[in-house]
């Protein structure tokens, strides 16, 4: 039987079959403070060791400062848990990257950075968005604490397979949409759990012909259509991004690896479960109006009414999200003025991204109302934003350029908003209360996230294009 | 009620009706209360946007279920769609259980809070949207209602009325028998090391 990419790197990960549930391997496992020093804690109460600490590597990135590289800059509570990870990496042999090492960042940009992630590999890491690293055809989802310390103890995992989904997206992507528009797009078509239980493929033109840093952007927020896993069969342009990186494999081994990581796609014939099909041309820039990812429009389009949604559920959740996030049916984004700008997560803090709000950034001032904040997703991406001078860019138009970590998109830090404020943000989550308590959240692309900054309200990113 | 420390097999309490879709995780618990490094003290903060008027917690909202006398003491949780999504954060299913909820009766749950929820022997029960509708009337009707909930006959009952509910076999069983994970895996110590002794070299 036609095999597709996610039942070939499944079976090649199952160690043992336990009744309805498989044990299976797991290739890579990244670690940060916020979800792991509980599962420290229970390994060292049991006095177990961890199995693969060569197959483990840590980050701090949640809980830290975005202002200054001291460990306790954001109180000691914070500095307890980065400590913690320090004490717990160093304790159980973990390769770490701390606060100010170069190639510190969020997980989920310093990872594929560094090549730690590759084509057939299973991933996990105590963080739902841990979907991003399916753009390199690695089977990659996010785990709890009590997974975590599984996995540290065993390198394996109890599973069930996953039902597949096949999202397609045809055709060449329109002048000024991004890879962001096309999961906000997906995720507004099949709905914010359309996907639950299953591990999506994207496919079609308007994916293969994205970038590394483009695919994660699309299956980083794969959770955010409640689906397992996110997955991009990989190509050339996988190969070639990973070629020369710190931890992808070098010469014969290279031949070996990459003449594996070919077969790695869906055969011809292969049966999804369920199948969605998208035509690029019909995405606009998108942008949230609600308080799930689902709650998605156009820039172009109105903020909808409770009465354009026949579900029973779905109207009552845009009642409530109207509420919440100070919205009349109707109006116009066009009309809606922002107070807060975050550039910057691991769904967009990646160079490209800061290039693409570097473009538009440099067409206009931040506007005097607004408060704009850009925050690389590494100390590699900070370091090649300088060397290219977007820097330099970002600072003269009126923008904050910060330090690397996860930052604003959910405030472990102080990178936190107010009541009222109202946030374009390049971030993947715009629930109640995510930046700030009351705080109102709008997710859009970089170029849409740096145009709003300028404009002091939504602005159309197509109308900036030169 | 016969809950032993080790697994779960029934429970009877009252429920709090939490009557919304999408209730994410972030909600549960929000981020300013994840610093902690143990697992212990998340209840006082669930819900703490909804459940509280001011940042310290010393207003509660009287319009919030928890809050409601008739709900106190409640010890099962009645939500609808995808509840728990979002963030990975099991900081949510432990200040559930911190707070008093032995289980959560819901139309659906996201995948990983689910798993979440078994590990912490919070039990998630899926009823069929028909089913909840029943369940969240005979609740707004009888506030003191007791519901029991029966893993071994995959069971909620009140009154009269029953409702069957599917659970995965290998969830069920840990439930029950609230088995040590790590400790049964480690016994398949010998198959992991076999299996890694096959992996290739750029691995």
């Amino acid at each position: 039987m036609a095999k597709t990419l996610y039942d070939k790197v499944w079976q090649a990960h199952v160690i043992d079959q336990i009744g309805d549930d498989s044990l299976i391997y797991i290739d890579r496992h990244l670690i940060h403070e916020v979800t792991s020093p509980q599962a420290f804690a229970g390994l060292n109460e049991k006095g177990r060791k961890v199995r693969r600490p060569d197959r483990t590597v840590g980050t701090m990135d949640h809980s830290i400062s975005t202002r200054s590289l001291a460990i306790d800059a954001c109180g000691p509570q914070n500095a307890l848990q980065l400590n913690t990870l320090a004490k717990n990496c160093e304790e159980h042999g973990i390769k770490l990257y701390p606060v100010g090492h170069q190639k510190q960042g969020i997980v989920h940009v310093m990872g594929p950075e560094l090549g730690l992630i590759q084509p057939g590999m299973t991933v996990v890491c105590g963080d739902s968005h841990t979907a991003t690293h399916g753009a390199f055809g690695a089977l990659a989802f996010g785990i709890g604490t009590s997974q975590v310390e599984h996995v540290l103890a065993t390198q394996t995992l109890k599973q069930s397979r996953a039902k597949s989904m096949l999202i397609k997206v045809n055709g060449t992507l329109p002048v000024g949409i991004t890879a962001k528009d096309i999961i906000l797009a997906i995720i507004g078509k099949i709905g914010h759990a359309g996907a639950t239980g299953h591990v999506i493929e994207y496919a079609g033109e308007a994916i293969t012909g994205l970038t590394m840093e483009e695919r994660m952007t699309v299956c980083n927020m794969s959770i955010e259509a409640g689906a397992k896993a996110g997955l991009i069969a990989p190509d050339e342009t996988t190969f070639e991004y990973l070629k020369g990186r710190e931890y992808a494999p070098e010469g014969s081994t290279w031949d070996d690896a990459l003449a594996y990581w070919k077969t790695l796609y869906t055969e011809e014939g292969a049966q999804f479960d369920s199948v969605v099909e998208l035509d690029a041309a019909d995405i606009a820039p998108q942008v949230t109006w609600g308080t799930n990812p689902g709650q998605v429009i156009g820039v172009d389009a109105p903020v909808p009414a409770p009465d354009d949604f026949n579900d029973p559920i779905e109207k009552e959740s845009a009642v409530k999200a109207l509420a919440y996030m100070g919205l009349q049916p109707g109006e116009k984004l066009a009309d809606i003025a922002v107070n807060h700008v975050f550039i910057g997560s691991c769904t967009n803090g990646r160079i490209e991204d800061l290039r693409a709000a570097a473009h538009i950034a440099k067409q206009g001032k931040v506007a005097d109302s607004v408060t704009a904040i850009v925050v690389p997703g590494s100390g590699n991406v900070k370091k090649q934003a300088e060397a290219e001078g977007l820097d330099k860019i970002f600072l003269d138009a009126g923008f904050e350029w910060r330090l690397p970590g996860c930052s604003m998109c959910l405030g472990m830090n102080d990178d936190n908003l107010e009541v009222g404020d109202r946030c374009a943000s390049t971030s993947n989550r715009n629930f109640e209360g995510r930046q700030g308590r009351g705080a109102r959240t709008h997710l859009v692309s970089p170029a849409m996230a740096a145009a709003a900054a300028i404009s002091g309200k939504f602005a159309d990113v197509r109308d900036y294009q030169e | 009620m016969s809950e032993t420390q080790l697994g779960f097999s029934q429970h009877t309490g009252i429920a709090a009706p939490l009557d919304q879709a999408n209730v994410d995780t972030d909600q549960i618990i929000p981020k300013q209360f994840l610093t902690g490094v143990t697992r212990a003290g998340y209840g006082k903060h669930l819900f703490h946007d909804w459940r509280y008027l001011d940042l310290e917690e010393k207003q509660p909202n009287p319009d919030f279920s928890l809050n409601k006398p008739e709900h106190k003491g409640a010890s099962i949780l009645l939500a609808r769609e995808n509840f728990g999504c979002g963030s990975s954060r099991e900081h949510a299913p432990w200040a559930l259980a911190d707070f008093g909820f032995k289980t959560v009766i819901a139309t659906s749950f996201a995948d990983i809070f689910y798993g979440n929820c078994i590990n912490n022997q919070l039990v998630p029960v899926a009823l069929s949207s028909a089913q909840m509708d029943t369940l969240f009337a005979a609740v707004s009707n009888d506030p003191t209602l007791k519901i029991t909930v029966d893993l071994p006959s995959q069971t909620v009952s009140f009154n009269d009325t029953q409702l069957a509910f599917d659970i995965a076999e290998h969830h069920k069983n840990n439930l029950l028998k609230g088995l040590d994970a790590i400790g049964q895996t480690l016994e398949l110590t010998d198959a992991i090391t076999a299996f890694e002794g096959k992996q290739p070299a750029w691995l």
